[in-house]
């Protein structure tokens, strides 16, 4: 049922002979998928930034394009950890928000203290550290009618240790979570349930005003960039833009690299038949949670980049069902091939703006007329219903038809089948 | 014109065979009747009650809603009723009709608010020994909500001869509650307490509680006041609290806050620096005080109380609670009952939180129940659930536009949104998930997709307004114990639901061939299969009756809560959470998970009630918690085919 047949003992890299497994034999910057996925990114950021700078393009246009790089680094890990390893978490896009918050209270915090040293030098007298800090508790937590700095926020001011924090803390919320579950041999919808509801408990928790994070006001005020106020937003998001897509890129090459080595043999071992690759002496636990902490960390940077460029960042954005959008992306764009996931990313996320922004002209049947800004929705669940069904492959399937390429997995979607029932044929 | 009035009383000679006794006892108070003044009034409102007649009550009544007239000829009482120009007049003694008088020549009486209330304090009375037992209640409830040291005579005097028991009981309550308040004698008040002290009412714990009122006291007590106790710094009170209550009594600190210390420094400022201190150096709290000692040292500012002043004002101004009652023995005795009280008002409040658990512990089950079979049987899970609670809300709605009575609607919305969901679920088997057999993941992803393009269907057929899904009257109510412990009906009402629906299942599934080729199924599929039973059949049949139920859980559920096209998406968690923790397709562990969540939820709200979010935050945290120990629920799965 598998091809990948993966061998502990030898200790051999696998090199697979057949196409399509892309062996590591071949360095990756020679593999087509690579090659054309950087190409095709540098052409669009170039392109962008050319017609930016010649005023065809928007800034609201490149602000655009740059968080869809974000989702699309958020969709790519998502594939690594559905696509590839099997574990449907309808969680990751809790550790998006998680990074947003950690760098939006950095840019919060000292875009506040540059504005509060402004007003206190006003002062005959210069200002002493308390009265800085006592202004700018009053000035963020304000809102929810506090004036005291919660510990959270103890380090908001030192943007290596938000940078870091965007990152770590979305590892360490995985890797305690994934250790407790995949410890007790929870998998399969299980998991998928218990990700969801720790994602629910995150976003209430967040929409308290007392977890000190600003309750359901949020962090707001994140496309200004501390000390930076005479450059144009228009540059600002252009840097976004770059970032983003460089992001994307290396993540793209990490990726790939992760996937075609013996790592990811047993991630797709894992994927297609559990209980083989822990009979084969696998370490199984461990491989899931290294993939499952990896993703989201690389999931904490795409939110790191993302919310600076949306501008605010709430409690709402965690809500379990944007965790399942992320899915949805993967699903259609085609999962188990990292392409897919950022295909299927841009294209929705895109389309999504487009019809829920008016921008889809109106449908008269004469007796109703379709308003896409209401049936948008039901569109894309129908239209993923259809793609689960008919095309699981998704809109990567497109590019097996277009190059010619039969797929020479047997079965690169695997069973996956959940963790009750064993595989029976139906009688 | 008063002068007149009395000169005519005089000149007529007023025939009294003519007068019944009323308007005679009337006409001895003709005068104060017809410019009453809170001062004088009470005497004359005494002898009117004294009397004792029949009608005085009517007439009392009558009399402070302006409803009295005198007509100026005879000056003679009668009810006026005033119609266009004229009264129309009707006798005191016995209501009948007595002619007519224009507008000019009669005078209303117009007591004033202070009369009023005295003449409602004497009606008190009467209407306490009313036949009518409701008319006793409406006065008893008025006393209760406005209690007069002055009622408590008429009140007492009234409890002998009340026949009606529960009338009775309440009046001897509100008799404790106005001794307890207003008494003198020491034993009565003691005795009152000692009653108070075995109620959970809201009026005995007030009652209590107005008794144990206190005040701050600053300065040691004299020897009669009734001191409740001393407030220690730091334990029962915090130093700047103690202050500021000092403030408040005029005892100041002679303390520099940061505000005045820069004030002084900024009004010091010469040449750039304060007392020889550059300003620019004056960036730190320390370096500001510094200099402010500096300036406070040559005498240009105040000195600044150092910490020891602070605890030595504190020492000599101890701060005590003082009792507003001077009586230590009745203070006491109220602390004691008020604990008492407590006490059973907790027990009372745990009760009632049980009540509320089992109450959502029944909509967690009738919401839950659905997915646990369903999930056993075929191993997926649905997404799409909660929308078939919505659907079945919304057929309720649906029917209740069509059928106005809440009644009938409501027993033919039951069913029918059984049918509705039921068919429901069953398209969603046939459609969508027996196409992805043995594809759990993509089942719940497809099952997703459903639910999201539903709630939009829904959304641009109702609105995104939340439409109203009466229940009928008899349901509207609430089962009330005592002043702490209540349930409403409807709760009641979900729980009977909930308890026919369990019965139900265990019927099926235990004596009936379904149930058998259920267990079967759920037990082993390949083994089910070979033996002749059709899975399929087996699975959209519990895929009918479990969406059914949850279509019926969407009419209760919009009962109470909210229709919207968002609210399964509301229970579709707290759904799955129930089969995580009792086991699937067990149709007693999902009794036991809804009953654990339930209680778990109320029980944390309960020690956080101001907050429900955080409540199902750390449920949440509870329950991933809970999976490291049972991973397989509390009724676990049995088999070989179980990994």
């Amino acid at each position: 049922m598998t091809d990948v047949s993966v061998s502990p003992s030898s200790g051999r890299k696998y090199s697979g002979e057949r196409e399509g497994l892309a062996p590591r034999s071949r360095p990756l910057i020679q593999r087509p998928d690579v090659l054309i996925f950087l190409a095709i990114l540098a052409l669009v950021t170039i392109c962008a930034t050319v017609l930016a700078q010649m005023g065809y393009v928007s800034t609201s246009t490149v602000k655009l394009l740059g968080k869809t790089l974000c989702l699309c680094l958020a969709a790519l890990a998502m594939d690594l950890v559905w696509g590839y390893t099997g574990i449907l978490s309808l969680g990751h896009f809790a550790f998006f928000g998680i990074g947003g918050y950690a760098i939006g209270m950095w840019l919060m915090w000292d875009r506040t203290e540059l504005i509060v040293l402004e007003t206190l030098a006003q002062n005959p007298l210069p200002p002493t550290p308390l009265e800085i800090e006592e202004a700018i508790g009053a000035q963020i937590f304000g809102v929810v009618g506090s004036t005291e700095i919660p510990w959270l926020w103890a380090f908001a001011g030192s943007l290596p240790v938000q940078l870091a924090a965007a990152v770590l803390v979305p590892g360490l919320i995985a890797l305690v979570f994934g250790w407790l579950a995949f410890r007790s041999r929870v998998a399969g919808v299980y998991l998928s349930i218990l990700t969801q509801a720790g994602t629910l408990a995150l976003s209430l928790w967040l929409f308290q005003n007392d977890s000190g994070l600003r309750g359901n006001n949020g962090l707001s005020g994140l496309q200004n960039l501390p000390g930076l106020d005479d450059v144009p937003q228009s540059t600002i998001s252009l840097w976004f833009l770059w970032a983003s897509a460089l992001a994307l890129g290396g993540a793209y090459l990490l990726a790939s690299w992760t996937v075609s080595g013996r790592f990811g043999s047993v991630l797709r071992g894992i994927r297609d038949d559990e209980a083989r690759v822990r009979f084969l002496g696998y370490e199984v636990e461990h491989y899931k949670l290294a993939i499952f902490t990896g993703t989201a960390m690389a999931t904490g940077i795409a939110g790191a980049l993302y919310y600076p460029q949306a501008g605010i960042v709430n409690p709402a954005e965690i809500a379990p069902i944007a965790s399942i959008y992320l899915a949805v992306w993967v699903a259609i764009g085609g999962r188990g091939r990292l392409y897919g996931a950022v295909i299927g990313a841009a294209f929705v996320s895109l389309l999504s703006s487009w019809f829920t922004g008016g921008g889809a002209p109106d449908i008269d049947l004469g007796f109703y007329e379709i308003k896409w800004t209401d049936w948008w929705l039901v569109l894309l669940g129908l239209t993923f219903v259809l793609v689960t069904l008919f095309a699981p492959k998704g809109l990567g399937g497109l590019v097996d038809l277009w190059t010619h390429r039969r797929s020479t997995r047997v079965d690169d979607l695997g069973p996956d089948q959940g963790s009750l029932r064993a595989e029976e044929d139906r009688p | 014109m008063r002068f007149l009035l009395f000169i005519a009383l005089l000149l007529l000679p007023l025939p009294a065979a003519a007068q019944g006794a009323i308007q005679t006892l009337l006409q001895t108070h003709a005068e104060d009747l017809a410019n009453p003044s809170r001062r004088t009034i009470q005497p004359v409102i005494d002898d009117l009650a004294a009397s004792g007649l029949p009608q005085m009550p009517d007439f009392l009544e009558a009399w402070a809603d302006r409803r009295v007239v005198q007509r100026d000829a005879d000056g003679l009482f009668f009810y006026g009723e005033r119609d266009g120009d004229v009264y129309v007049l009707r006798s005191v003694e016995d209501g009948s009709e007595a002619g007519e008088v224009g507008r000019r020549e009669a005078s209303e009486l117009r007591p004033n608010a202070g009369v009023r209330r005295l003449i409602a304090t004497a009606l008190v009375q009467f209407q306490l020994n009313d036949p009518d037992p409701e008319r006793r209640r409406a006065a008893l409830d008025a006393l209760s909500r406005n209690a007069t040291p002055e009622l408590l005579d008429p009140l007492r005097a009234s409890i002998p001869t009340e026949q009606n028991a529960q009338i009775r009981a309440r009046k001897e309550a509100l008799e404790r509650l106005i001794t307890l308040r207003y008494g003198e004698d020491q034993a009565a008040r003691l005795a009152a307490i000692e009653y108070l002290s075995g109620g959970v009412s809201l009026e005995a714990r007030a009652a209590l509680n107005n008794v144990l009122t206190t005040e701050i006291v600053i300065g040691a007590p004299g020897a009669e006041t009734n001191v409740a106790r001393q407030l220690r710094i730091g334990t029962d009170i915090a130093e700047d609290q103690a202050l500021a209550l000092l403030a408040e009594e005029g005892v100041e600190v002679a303390d520099v806050s940061r505000a005045d210390r820069d004030a002084v420094l900024i009004a010091n400022i010469e040449d750039g620096a304060v007392s020889g201190l550059p300003v620019a150096s004056l960036a730190s709290e320390t370096r500001r005080w510094e200099a402010y000692d500096v300036l406070a040292r040559s005498g240009v500012a105040p000195q600044r109380a150092g910490p020891d002043a602070v605890s030595e004002l504190l020492a000599a101004n101890p701060i005590y609670e003082v009792y507003d009652e001077p009586d230590p023995a009745i203070t006491a005795a109220a602390a004691t009952a008020l604990d008492e009280v407590n006490a059973r008002v907790a027990r009372a409040q745990a009760a009632d939180l049980g009540l509320d658990a089992l109450s959502l512990a029944s909509i967690y089950f009738l919401a839950a129940i659905g997915l646990a079979i369903t999930f056993g049987v075929m191993g997926v899970i649905n997404m799409a659930h909660g929308e078939f609670i919505m659907i079945g809300a919304y057929t309720g709605y649906v029917v209740q536009q069509i059928v106005p009575d809440y009644t009938v609607s409501l027993i033919i919305a039951l069913p029918l949104a059984f049918v509705v969901a039921a068919a429901a679920g069953v398209a969603l088997e046939r459609l969508v998930i027996r196409h992805l057999l043995h594809r759990p993941l993509e089942t719940l992803l497809a099952t997703f997709g459903i639910s999201v393009a539903l709630q939009q269907i829904f959304k641009n057929i109702f609105g995104t307004q939340a439409v109203p899904l009466t229940s009928p009257d008899w349901l509207a109510g609430a089962w009330t114990l005592n002043d702490v412990i209540g349930i409403s009906y409807i709760r009641i009402a979900i729980f009977v639901l909930a308890l026919m629906f369990l019965g139900l299942l265990v019927y099926i599934l235990r004596r009936t061939r379904l149930g058998l080729e259920v267990r079967a199924v759920t037990q082993n599929p390949g083994m089910a299969a070979s033996l002749g039973i059709d899975p399929d059949r087996v699975g959209m049949a519990t895929f009918a009756l479990g969406s059914g139920i949850a279509g019926v859980a969407g009419v209760a559920i919009g009962l109470f809560a909210q229709v919207t096209s968002e609210m399964g998406s509301g229970y579709i968690v707290q759904s799955f959470m129930t089969v995580v923790v009792g086991g699937v397709g067990s149709v007693l562990g999902t009794l036991i998970g809804a009953g654990m969540i339930g209680g778990l939820q109320k029980g944390i709200e309960w020690l956080n009630p101001s907050n429900t979010l955080a409540a199902q935050t750390y449920m949440i945290l509870f329950i991933i918690l809970f999976i490291q120990f049972r991973p397989r629920g509390i009724i676990a799965q049995k088999g070989r085919f179980v990994q």
